[in-house]
């Protein structure tokens, strides 16, 4: 038998910035993995994966990331992830340092 | 100091604007980034886990005041405020913005500086000894024929898409401070009947497969020494494996073929390609040399310096720790820990890079050296400017007395910058190198060498450290794996597995069971921690980290 679809947010890199981003329900591109869609549907997951890799002047290396939900949307689920929606440990660089902005 | 010729200004010139048509290209749509990645790649502009990142390469880890100041440049005007220095000599920036990095990358021109081939399967950056041209060890200095290696591989038509990347290391001296034997290959300048040449050590590296390098030649003179490597290169690029990247680096060809075997085809190939050599390239090496002429050494009384050195316990311990013997004995070699306890290894501001450069140019022949160990050398000061280095060093932050003790460790990125990393290592090295320096112990347990990656890529040297740790990720948690008894020296050695690893929270008191073993163990002050395991191996240590084991063996 399959392995049963886990939830997962669609993830990629700012093409100019470079930055971590995600992909919300309603077609932005928010720095903040609490705005990102939580999908629980495999199909769905394809097709949200495939309207990303569309952006390509706009994003970089789309790709499904495991997530749960959590008390204010998605969490992640493993501590790469964790690291990629906070920033570095050593300095408060990044996400750590500038309120996030919305992307249209 | 090389200084650029016509031909490099306009290589470089030409270079700059192709790339920056191609980012503009990348940013409108034209390209998609899997036609822009390789394009970017060969331009050292990498995508990590927050950022770009641009590899900046300082070739044998060379550079003058200028050149530093400029480097201190980019991290203001383009990045936030600091420069990574790393294992390989080179200097990494984490925050470039796409479409800034053609700007930076002329601005580096503006210094005779670049990115190319700091990716890639290419002939990389070529590493050298840090105190070349100024060790009182060394034969010759290594950096004229590291340089003619740059411009012979640099855009080498033949050696732009192999298996592989490929790393070279030279020295000029006995003493092994470059790792030239975990290097695809490494060269040591020997002098035979008055001929100055090299031998070769070949299939050296760190990774999933560590190995250390073999030699393929006790001596090649260095009329055929760059038709021998090529023939060297040339041999690995037919026959090297392109189906499994794991395999693809030389080692592994030397591994699986036998180094007998390798050594029969270079020397067959080396008999083809030799008639192409004419001698050009040695003509070559001759400018070159003259552009590495040792400075006008001035003479002067040392006395200040003595008395300082008698009077100042700050200063006394800073000179027994971060001073080197130079070639001349009323001068010394300064390495200047960018390593502060709880600061990132190799890290260092703007303001700090410029400090360092005018240090360069008041008092130190106007040259600065990057170490693979990420610390920076001023490899030439008379010893009674010692002082006022060290006092000017002190006002920002970079008197640390810790050259090659507990917290001069070195670190990869990890999992704070790095794409590929499994763990972090910088939190790793920073509670590392604090606890000790809490303790006081660190000048007590001496000489001991600490190297951390953050995957098996090993970047960090882990293998070669006297204490190596692996950050892993293991079921979704990190996990340190530990090594102990590497070497990174001429008596090099991969270190040996202690065992099963370490939490996160587990893994810096797991290091201080082993300080306090070897403490323990030794036989007297003098003995460092690698004589001591040596001598006593590993069960001791293994005991003190595991002792649930001694438990039930019990």
């Amino acid at each position: 038998m399959a392995r049963a679809f886990t939830p997962k947010v669609v993830t990629a890199n700012d093409l100019l910035e470079g930055d971590v981003i995600y992909q919300t329900e309603d077609d932005r591109w928010s720095r903040e993995l609490s705005d990102a869609e939580l999908i629980t549907d495999e199909a769905h997951a394809q097709v949200r994966l495939l309207d990303a890799a569309r952006q390509a002047n706009k994003i970089v290396g789309a790709y499904l990331a495991d997530a749960v939900v959590g008390e204010n949307g998605p969490e992640p689920t493993h501590f790469r992830e964790d690291f990629r929606r906070t920033g570095p440990s050593n300095y408060a660089h990044g996400k750590q340092e500038t309120s996030p902005q919305p992307r249209a | 100091m090389y200084r650029y010729s016509e031909f490099d200004h306009e290589f470089l010139a030409e270079r700059n604007a192709q790339f920056r048509a191609q980012v503009e290209r990348r940013i409108d749509g034209s390209l998609t980034e899997d036609e822009f990645k390789p394009l970017r790649l060969m331009n050292g502009l990498y995508l990590q886990l927050h950022a770009y990142m641009l590899r900046v390469a300082i070739p044998y880890g060379t550079l003058n005041s200028a050149q530093m100041r400029q480097l201190a440049l980019l991290a203001e005007k383009w990045d936030k405020g600091y420069g990574h220095f790393t294992t390989r000599q080179n200097i990494q920036y984490n925050w470039p913005k796409l479409n800034d990095v053609p700007d930076m990358l002329d601005a580096l021109a503006e210094v005779g500086m670049h990115a190319i081939q700091t990716s890639g399967n290419t002939i990389r950056n070529v590493t050298a000894d840090h105190f070349a041209g100024a060790a009182a060890d060394e034969v010759a200095d290594p950096r004229p024929y590291a340089e003619l290696l740059r411009q012979w591989s640099t855009d080498h038509p033949e050696f732009q898409f192999m298996p592989r990347k490929f790393k070279i290391a030279i020295t000029g001296s006995e003493n092994d401070r470059a790792v030239i034997k975990a290097h695809d290959i490494g060269l040591q300048l020997v002098e035979r009947d008055g001929v100055l040449g090299a031998r070769v050590i070949v299939g050296g590296g760190l990774g999933r497969t560590p190995m250390i390098g073999k030699e393929l030649s006790e001596f090649v003179a260095f009329d055929d020494l760059l038709a021998y490597l090529e023939a060297t290169v040339s041999v690995w690029n037919q026959i090297g494996r392109r189906d499994n990247k794991y395999k693809a680096r030389i080692k592994i060809t030397v591994h699986e073929n036998g180094i007998d075997t390798i050594r029969a085809k270079v020397n067959e190939r080396f008999l083809q390609v030799r008639p192409q050599f004419k001698g050009a390239d040695m003509n070559l090496l001759e400018e070159i040399k003259g552009h590495f002429a040792p400075p006008a050494f001035r003479e002067g009384s040392v006395a200040s310096f003595e008395s300082a050195y008698t009077n100042d316990p700050v200063f006394r311990s800073w000179v027994d720790t971060n001073i080197a013997p130079h070639k001349n004995a009323d001068h010394a070699i300064v390495t200047i820990s960018i390593k502060k306890h709880g600061q990132t290894p190799g890290d260092a501001t703007a303001e700090q890079m410029r400090v360092m450069a005018d240090l360069a140019e008041l008092f130190a022949y106007d040259e600065l050296r990057i170490s693979h160990e990420q610390n920076v050398i001023l490899p030439h000061v008379h010893k009674s400017d010692l002082p006022a280095i060290h006092a000017k060093l002190k006002e920002h932050e970079l008197a640390t007395a810790n050259f090659g003790l507990i917290s001069d460790i070195i670190a990869c990125p990890g999992m704070d910058y790095c794409a590929l990393a499994t763990a972090r290592s910088i939190p790793v090295a920073q509670e590392i190198a604090t606890r000790f320096e809490d303790m006081k112990l660190e000048h007590d347990i001496g000489h001991l060498k600490i190297k951390i990656s953050g995957c098996i890529n090993a970047c960090g040297h882990h293998h070669v450290g006297h204490i190596g740790i692996l950050g892993l990720d293991r079921a979704g948690v990190e996990n340190y794996q530990i090594t102990l008894g590497g070497d990174s020296t001429e008596t090099a050695a991969i270190g040996d597995r202690t065992g099963p690893g370490f939490a996160y929270d587990e893994i810096v008191p797991a290091v201080e069971r082993i300080v306090e073993t070897y403490l323990n163990q030794r036989e007297s002050a003098e003995e460092t921690f690698l004589e001591t395991y040596r001598r006593v191996g590993m069960a001791p240590f293994k005991v003190a980290l595991y002792p649930e084991a001694r438990a039930n063996a019990a």
